[in-house]
């Protein structure tokens, strides 16, 4: 049904730590290995190992360089996957009736076997969040793992998106941003969590937390006297060596001056 | 957006071909017997054929029935309730006109409102998207339906009403053309909104996701056809609204007729593959691209 819910009673979703983001690609890998042999149809890819390698993939790394004025250029690698909108657009455009948004807990899912492979819900997503497969003609998009967060076969410690469990960097998360105590809410309020193109009015779930500014090359040379070492302990064995090795040249203040 | 034939031959000949059934809808003096069978043949093969041309690009033809479920949200959904439903009703009218020479002008028009509505139905499947500024705009159902109904009076030879109707939908389409030009700047995304990141400086996109175009980039980023859009703009307005109405103007011949028939959906197809060729999708911008 492609009609919005009001509300939903959770908001499960992820936050995107930018600033710790190392851009390895392994939430890309875990998430291809574990959706192409879970929920609906595999992830295919065509030419897999010729010059041209094409396929399908839920979640994607962009890498950009973000430079202030006057500043050094700063690298930021960032993960984009389905951001579970509250007013979806993929949704509502569906003509079937295969995309939907639930009502328990807001993730926008595909019911495969409904899909047409018309391709207007990827022609709606501002993001590129769906992608059409090649070989099955469905769309293909992110489940947030919705056969791992509630499957009771798994670990407790598993029972988050394959994205999340594997990024080495901790720098996704997963959570309820209905609950304002959760992790994701008191990350998101912290940090100053951000909704990408909010002009488009699709008030993504996911958050993406902004890099911390980094810091100026004039600020390290004030501190540098302070960062010169200073043998506190003068007596003994490694006080005597101490002595010694300063009077031979090439001592950092014999140079001095 | 990528031009895929199905959806430019979709959108011309069928919008062409509800043109028509809409001034066979509304005629005070309908054709009938073997006039009226020429007429709704040409109306039927081009509104069917577009509506055929269109499942092409499906993923799943064989499911194209559960497109009629959605039409509480869905446009598409809409679309195509409203085309079967003007197809029926217009089938009906028909074979009245056709068998037995019996001219109901309350099926027929209903038949050409129903015909409107698929028009503009298909137009909102553009005109809703948001992520792509240049169709985003009510200009677009005002487009769509200006060219279909001065297509439908060309085809029906309607030389008087046609010939002013040429003179708006070429205006109309200058004008969608212009404000099309600025509307991505105007909806104010870019790569920094995108991102999120664009407060802390200029942002460039360094390094993509993968090292050959995937699905996204080949729907989305098309950016061969804005190279000559300019020439082919003019070729557009020249062959759809320019050529037929001076046609219309020399003392009537079948032959020019005919051609200025031809010349009008010749300029219809040009322009329906830079709607789609010169249009951006703002997920280009994760790319750096438009």
């Amino acid at each position: 049904m492609t009609q919005l819910p009001q509300s939903t009673e959770r908001k499960l979703g992820l936050v995107i730590d930018l600033d710790t983001c190392v851009g390895c690609h392994a939430c890309v890998i875990s998430c291809k290995g574990w959706n192409t042999e879970n929920y609906g149809a595999p992830l295919s890819d065509q030419n897999a190992y010729g010059a041209d390698p094409s396929g399908t993939f839920l979640n994607r790394v962009h890498t950009y360089e973000v430079q202030a004025e006057g500043a050094a250029a700063q690298t930021v690698h960032f993960p984009k996957s389905c951001l579970h909108c509250d007013d979806a657009p993929c949704v509502t455009v569906c003509p079937t009736g295969a995309s939907y948004k639930r009502q328990e807990d807001g993730i926008v899912l595909v019911n495969e076997d409904a899909c047409i492979g018309c391709g207007l819900c990827a022609w709606a997503c501002p993001y590129g969040a769906r992608e059409l497969d090649k070989a099955e003609g469905v769309m293909k998009k992110c489940t947030l793992c919705v056969d791992r967060i509630y499957n009771e076969n798994l670990p407790e410690e598993d029972r988050e998106p394959a994205c999340v469990r594997t990024c080495p960097a901790g720098a996704r998360h997963f959570g309820d941003f209905a609950d304002p105590d959760s992790n994701v809410s008191r990350l998101t309020a912290k940090r100053g969590g951000m909704d990408l193109m909010p002009e488009l009015g699709t008030k993504p779930t996911n958050k993406y937390l902004p890099p911390r500014p980094k810091d100026q090359l004039e600020q390290t040379d004030m501190l540098a006297p302070l960062l010169d070492i200073v043998a506190e302990d003068t007596n003994g064995f490694l006080g005597w060596l101490d002595q010694q090795l300063s009077r031979l040249p090439g001592d950092n203040k014999q140079r001095g001056k | 957006m990528h031009p895929a034939p199905s959806v430019i031959i979709f959108t011309t000949l069928s919008g062409l071909g509800f043109g028509l059934l809409l001034w066979l809808g509304m005629a005070s003096e309908a054709p009938t017997g073997w006039e009226a069978f020429a007429f709704f043949a040409v109306a039927f093969a081009l509104s069917v054929g577009g509506l055929a041309a269109s499942t092409f690009h499906l993923g799943h033809p064989e499911r194209a029935w559960r497109a009629f479920s959605q039409w509480k949200t869905s446009w598409l959904s809409r679309e195509g309730i409203c085309a079967v439903a003007a197809l029926i009703v217009m089938g009906l009218y028909a074979a009245a006109l056709i068998f037995f020479g019996r001219h109901y002008a309350i099926l027929g028009w209903l038949g050409a409102w129903l015909s409107l509505g698929t028009i503009f139905t298909t137009s909102m499947i553009y005109g809703q998207l948001a992520s792509v500024p240049r169709w985003n705009t009510s200009l677009t159902s005002v487009l769509y339906l200006t060219l279909g109904i001065t297509g439908g009076a060309l085809l029906f030879g309607k030389v008087g009403i046609a010939l002013p109707l040429l003179l708006l939908a070429g205006a109309v389409q200058i004008i969608w053309w212009l404000t099309g030009d600025k509307a991505f700047a105007a909806r104010g995304s870019d790569l920094g909104t995108a991102t999120g990141l664009g407060e802390g400086g200029k942002v460039r996109s360094m390094a993509h996701p993968h090292s050959s175009p995937n699905y996204l980039m080949r729907e989305f980023i098309y950016v061969v056809g804005r190279k000559h859009s300019q020439k082919l703009r003019a070729i557009s307005f020249i062959l759809m609204a320019v050529l037929p109405a001076v046609l219309l103007l020399l003392p009537f011949s079948h032959l020019f007729a005919i051609v200025a028939v031809l010349s009008h959906v010749a300029g219809v197809a040009v322009s329906r593959w830079l709607f789609f060729a010169e249009a951006e999708h703002v997920v280009g911008l994760y790319y750096g691209m438009r």
